[in-house]
C-alpha cells in the first residue's frame, strides 16, 4: 500500500486495440476485428497500486502491453507525466522506457534460457548506457540482493531456479533502470501459495522503499485487494466499475463485480454466502453484444439495456465510478448474502 | 456411519530417474466414505496427483513403481488386480477428471463419440442407446442444446463447457467414486463457481464420493467434508474441514493459512512461509518441513515425526504435539495456531 500519493503520473485517455481478422489467401481482406481493448479510460498517481481485474478475454494483459507500446494502440492517448506516450519518437520512447517497465506473468517464459542471470538483469543497464563493467556488476549484484536472492546467482541460468526465484530475477530485470512505474501482468499467478506471498510481500516492500508506482493486472481478486489501492475492474474490453479498494468490496454496484466477488471461494467453512452464478460464458470479443456488453448475462437487464452503451459515471462524486445504464433506477437490493453460520 | 469405499494404506510410489530416486508419494492412508468429499491439499510437487493417477493405475512404469501399500475397493486391493479387471474399474466405478480441459480430451473425435466411447466399453451398451446416453450426460452437466453439441469437436467449447464435458465423460458410467484433479484451477472464477456448485448438484444425485485434488483453500473450504494436507509426498496433517481451518496444528498448515490473502478481512501483511519445498531426491533427514518451519526442535532434524492425535478425528504429524515439546513450545504452537486459523482476525 502506498504511504502517499501524488500527482497523475499515468493517464489513459480512450484507448482502443483491435486486432484484425482476416480472410483470404491471396488477397486478404479484413472481415472483422476482436476488440481486445474498446474504450478504457483511467489514470494513477505517483505512488499508488491501481489493480485491473478480469477474466480472461477482457483485454487487462492487452491494455497493460498497449501502454508500453508492445504493441501498437489501435487509438487512444496515454500521458506519461505529461506526456503522450504514443506520439514519441522511436529515441524518446527508449528514453521514456527507463521509467516504465514490465514484469510478466510466466516466469519459465519471460527469462531467455540461454542468459546468464547477471546478463539478464544487467541488460538493461547497458541498453540505457546506465553502466557498464564493474559498476554494472556491482550494480546487479545490489539488484540481486534487494530481490532476496543471492549475490553469486548471477553466474547461473534460469533454468536452476525455481518459479519464485526467476520470478524474482525478473523483479530485478525492471527495477534496474529505476522507474517510476512498473506494469505487473499476473505476476504471481503461476506462483504456489506460499510463494505468492512471498512476491507480494517483496513487491510491496520495493513500493515503499523506492516510491514505485504499480499498475497491477490480475484475475484473483484476493491477491488484488492485497496489493491494490484501487481497483478497476474490466468486461469485454471495458472498465465497468472503478473505486477504492475497501469501498468496491463494501458496496460493488455493478452487476458484473457482484458475480465476482461472489464467485471467489474463500477460505473458511464457516462462511456461507448466497453465490450469484452468472449464466453462459463470456461472449466473443470479435462480436461483443450491443447496447451494454453485459446484459445477457445480467441479472437485472432490462429492455433498454440492450440498446443503451453505457459510459463510466461517478454518481456520488467520490471517485466510485460504474458503467450500468440503469444503475440510477436500480432498487437498492441486499447485496450477496454474507451469512457466518453460528458455531 | 457410512460404509467405507476406498481405503489406501501407507501408499508409496517413488519414480526410478538418472538423478536419484523421487519419492513421490510416500506414506500415504486415508479411509473415504460414501457420499464423502474428501480434499488432498498441498502445493506442486507435494504427490497429491501421483497419488491420484497410483489409485487409477496410471503411473507410468518404468520410471515410476508404486513400491508400497495397499488401495483397497470393494474388497479388492487395486495394485494386486489383473490388467483386465483394473480397466473394468477405471473409468467405470473409480473415475478422473484432469486439470487442463484444453488439452485432455482428444481434438479428432467429437465430444458424442468420446462420451460413447467409455458407456459402449464398459456397459456394452448398442451404439444408438450409447450415443442417447451421451446427450443425456450433457444435458446433465447443463450443456445447452445439448443433442446438437454432441456432435461437436472439443475445440468449439470453451474451458468451462469442456470441463463440463470431462464431468460428463466421468460420470457417463455411474462411479461410485469420482476424482477430481484440480477441476477449476485452470477456469476463470465466475466458470469455477459454475463448476463447484454443478460439482455439488451432481454429487447428490449420483450418490458419488469425491477425492478433490487442489491447492486453492477457497475451494476446499467449499467443497470438503475431511481434508488431508500433503508436503513433500507426505501427509502431514488430516482432519475435517472445519477443524483444518478453525484448529490447524501443523506448522505447514498455518503456513498455507497465512499465506492466503484473504477477501474479507481487514488487510495483514501476508506471512509467507520462507525457503522453498525440499527436492523429492534429495530429502532432509527428520521432518521435511524442519528448514522451513520457525518451531523446530532437535528431534525434528532426526527423525520424521509420526501421526500425533490432535483432536477428534484430527491427526498431526508433528513433534509439537508429542512429549518432545515443552511448555513453552506448547505455548507458542498454541498461539501460532490460534493465530493462523479462521478464529482469528474480524468478521
Amino acid at each position: 500500500m502506498a504511504v502517499t500519493r501524488g500527482e497523475i503520473i499515468l493517464d489513459v485517455r480512450n484507448l482502443y486495440k483491435h486486432f484484425p481478422i482476416s480472410k483470404g489467401f491471396i488477397f486478404q481482406k479484413q472481415v472483422g476485428a476482436v476488440k481486445a481493448v474498446d474504450g478504457v479510460s483511467f489514470s494513477i498517481r505517483q505512488g499508488e497500486t491501481l489493480g485491473l481485474v478480469g477474466e480472461s478475454g477482457c483485454g487487462k494483459t492487452t491494455t497493460g502491453r498497449v501502454i508500453l507500446r508492445l504493441q501498437e494502440p489501435t487509438s487512444g492517448e496515454a500521458y506519461f507525466e505529461g506526456r503522450n506516450l504514443f506520439k514519441l519518437s522511436k529515441e524518446d520512447l527508449r528514453r521514456m522506457r527507463r521509467d516504465m517497465q514490465i514484469i510478466f506473468q510466466d516466469p519459465y517464459s519471460s527469462l531467455n534460457p540461454r542468459m546468464t542471470v547477471g546478463d539478464i538483469v544487467g541488460e538493461p543497464l547497458e541498453i540505457h548506457n546506465l553502466a557498464r563493467g564493474k559498476e554494472k556488476l556491482r550494480r546487479v549484484q545490489e539488484l540481486l540482493e534487494i530481490v532476496g536472492l543471492s549475490p553469486y546467482h548471477a553466474n547461473r541460468y534460469p533454468h536452476e531456479f525455481s518459479g519464485g526465484q526467476r520470478q524474482r530475477i525478473g523483479i530485478a530485470r525492471a527495477l534496474a533502470v529505476n522507474p517510476k512505474l512498473i506494469i505487473c501482468d499476473e505476476p504471481v499467478s503461476a506462483l504456489d501459495v506460499s510463494i505468492q506471498a512471498q512476491v507480494l510481500n517483496l513487491l510491496e516492500e520495493l513500493q515503499k522503499e523506492f516510491g514505485l508506482t504499480y499498475l497491477f493486472i490480475a484475475h484473483d481478486l484476493s491477491v488484488v485487494k492485497h496489493i491494490s489501492d484501487r481497483i478497476a475492474v474490466m468486461y469485454l474490453g471495458r472498465i465497468v466499475e472503478v473505486a477504492e479498494v475497501d469501498e468496491l468490496f463494501a458496496n460493488p454496484q455493478h452487476p458484473y463485480t457482484e458475480a465476482l466477488l461472489s464467485a471467489v471461494p474463500i477460505p473458511d467453512p464457516a462462511i456461507r454466502r448466497e453465490r450469484i452464478i452468472l449464466p453462459g460464458d463470456v461472449p466473443s470479443p470479435v462480436n461483443p453484444p450491443a447496447g451494454c456488453r453485459f446484459h445477457t448475462r445480467c441479472l437485472y437487464a432490462q429492455e433498454s439495456c440492450r440498446v443503451n452503451d453505457p459510459e463510466l459515471v461517478d454518481y456520488w462524486g467520490n471517485g466510485h465510478a460504474v458503467a450500468c445504464p440503469i444503475l440510477p433506477f436500480r432498487h437498492q437490493r441486499s447485496k450477496a448474502a454474507v451469512v457466518k453460520a453460528a458455531s | 456411519m457410512a460404509e467405507t469405499l476406498l481405503s489406501v494404506k501407507n501408499l508409496k510410489t517413488y519414480f526410478y530417474t538418472d538423478e536419484g530416486v523421487v519419492k513421490a508419494v510416500d506414506g500415504l492412508s486415508y479411509d473415504l466414505k460414501k457420499g464423502e468429499t474428501l480434499g488432498i491439499v498441498g502445493e506442486s510437487g507435494c504427490g497429491k496427483s501421483v497419488h491420484a493417477l497410483s489409485v487409477m493405475r496410471l503411473i507410468p512404469t518404468p520410471p515410476g513403481k508404486v513400491v508400497a501399500g495397499e488401495i483397497l475397493f470393494e474388497g479388492k486391493n487395486l495394485l494386486h488386480l489383473p490388467d483386465e479387471q483394473m480397466r473394468r474399474i477405471r473409468g467405470n466405478r473409480i473415475a478422473m477428471i484432469f486439470q487442463e480441459p484444453m488439452t485432455s480430451l482428444n481434438p479428432v473425435l467429437t465430444i458424442g463419440e468420446q462420451i460413447a466411447e467409455a458407456v459402449i466399453l464398459h456397459q456394452k451398451l448398442e451404439k444408438r442407446p450409447a450415443w442417447d446416453r451421451a446427450v443425456e450426460m450433457l444435458d446433465r452437466v447443463r450443456i445447452p442444446l445439448a443433442r446438437e453439441r454432441v456432435r461437436d469437436y472439443p475445440h468449439q467449447f470453451s474451458g468451462g463447457m469442456r470441463q463440463r464435458v470431462m464431468i460428463a465423460m466421468a460420470l457417463s458410467c455411474n462411479p461410485s467414486i469420482l476424482i477430481a484433479d484440480e477441476p477449476t484451477t485452470a477456469l476463470d472464477v465466475t466458470i469455477q463457481a459454475q463448476i463447484i456448485e454443478l460439482m455439488h448438484d451432481l454429487q447428490q444425485e449420483f450418490n458419488m464420493a469425491v477425492i478433490l485434488i487442489t491447492h486453492n483453500l477457497g475451494v476446499v473450504a467449499d467443497m470438503c467434508d475431511n481434508v488431508v494436507v500433503m508436503y513433500a509426498g507426505r501427509p502431514i496433517e488430516h482432519a475435517d474441514v472445519h477443524r483444518i481451518f478453525q484448529d490447524p496444528k501443523h506448522p505447514y498448515t498455518w503456513g498455507l493459512l497465512h499465506s492466503v490473502p484473504k477477501l474479507y478481512e481487514r488487510k495483514e501483511r501476508l506471512i509467507p512461509i520462507e525457503g522453498q519445498p525440499p527436492s523429492l531426491i534429495d530429502l532432509p533427514p527428520g521432518c521435511s518441513f524442519a528448514p522451513r518451519c520457525p518451531f523446530a526442535m532437535e528431534i525434528c532434524l532426526q527423525e520424521f515425526p509420526p501421526d500425533y492425535g490432535v483432536g477428534p478425528e484430527h491427526t498431526a504429524k508433528c513433534y509439537l504435539h508429542s512429549e518432545y515439546a515443552t511448555e513453552e513450545d506448547r505455548a507458542a504452537a498454541a498461539k501460532a495456531g490460534l493465530a493462523a486459523s479462521t478464529r482469528s482476525g474480524p468478521r
